[in-house]
């Protein structure tokens, strides 16, 4: 066998700079940071909603500018914000952003903090806790805006 | 029979140093930085838009005239329109080098992006910056309180 190879490494007697991480064989697939589990579906929801938040976002920069054409012109438009349909459109954006900018701080966590990467399971049972505790603040709220008289 | 040579895989990348900027580097920085600073910026601009006072329910051309007459929140929607716009289209390169196998596909695809982002950027701050709280002609009760001093 080679001594550049991995395996050579490893079983080679002298020091060792690069020692090959111990890793305990799971009882059954066990997925890794990324693949299955928490890892995948934090990542998955978070690109969706990266997705989502971008095209409200060029929309609602392009009706911003309105306030620039005429008063009338900006108040019939933000006037549309404010029916049922778009009200739930509002609570969902909520929902959206308020998952991407918790679990966003996770990956700055796993990423800087060096316990992250050993807690993140853990920070994403917090992030959904968090996540469901601002909702639970905001929806009431807003609903009864939108639909309160 | 011959044999596979795989490289221990925390071994240092070998092949000569690399010149430059590495652009990529801070591109990843740069999502993880204005996260941060979005945070803030983004819960602040939600709760007074949609929870504090009438909610949605008190905006209007007024509402907007009200706040950019304070620099506090002209100085906050600049830095949430840039930090945001860049972020956003950023992550979206990302998704787009991600799915987008086809070369050509993937230049129009970030070609749109850059150019999109370009002109948002420049729209929205001179949308900010231009802003005419008082214009001549329009009615007095779609305006801010504050117009009515300098009318006849
Ligand atoms: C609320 C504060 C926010 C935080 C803390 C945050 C955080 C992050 C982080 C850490 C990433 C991962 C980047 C990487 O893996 O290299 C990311 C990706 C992304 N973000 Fe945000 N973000 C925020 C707001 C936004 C906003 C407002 C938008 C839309 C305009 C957005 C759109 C995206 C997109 C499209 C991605 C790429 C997703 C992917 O590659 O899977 N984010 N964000």
């Amino acid at each position: 066998m080679s001594e550049k190879s991995a395996g050579g490494l490893a079983t080679a007697g002298r020091v060792n700079k690069y020692p090959l991480p111990r890793i305990r064989a799971p009882k059954a697939p066990a997925g890794t940071l990324y693949r299955g589990n928490t890892g995948m579906w934090s990542w998955v929801l978070h690109r969706i909603t990266g997705v989502a938040i971008f095209f409200f976002l060029l929309v609602h920069i392009l009706d911003t500018a309105l306030v620039r054409v005429s008063p009338e012109a900006y108040n019939v438009v933000i006037e549309s914000y404010k029916t049922p349909i778009m009200g739930l459109g509002e609570l969902g954006l909520v929902v959206a952003i308020g998952f991407h900018a918790l679990n966003g701080l996770r990956i700055i966590l796993i990423d800087f903090w060096s316990v992250g990467p050993r807690y993140h399971k853990l920070m994403f049972v917090v992030v959904i806790l968090l996540w469901v505790i601002l909702l639970i603040g905001f929806t009431p709220r807003h609903l009864m805006h939108v639909f309160g008289g | 029979m011959s044999t596979v040579n795989i490289e221990t895989p925390r071994a240092p990348r070998s092949t000569g140093a690399r010149r430059g900027v590495n652009l990529e580097k801070w591109g990843w920085i740069y999502m993880r930085a204005s996260g941060v600073v979005l945070v803030v910026l983004i819960f602040g601009h939600l709760f007074v838009n949609l929870v504090a006072g009438e909610g949605v329910k008190a905006i209007d051309f007024a509402f907007v005239a009200g706040k950019w007459a304070d620099p506090f929140w002209v100085v906050w929607d600049t830095a949430l329109l840039w930090l945001a716009l860049i972020h956003g289209a950023n992550g979206m390169r990302t998704i787009v080098n991600d799915y987008a196998s086809n070369a050509l596909l993937r230049t129009i695809f970030k070609g749109a992006l850059l150019v999109s982002t370009v002109a948002l950027l420049t729209l929205g701050t001179l949308v900010i910056y231009t802003f005419e709280p008082c214009p001549v002609g329009a009615p007095a009760e779609l305006l801010p309180s504050f117009c009515e001093a300098g009318r006849p």
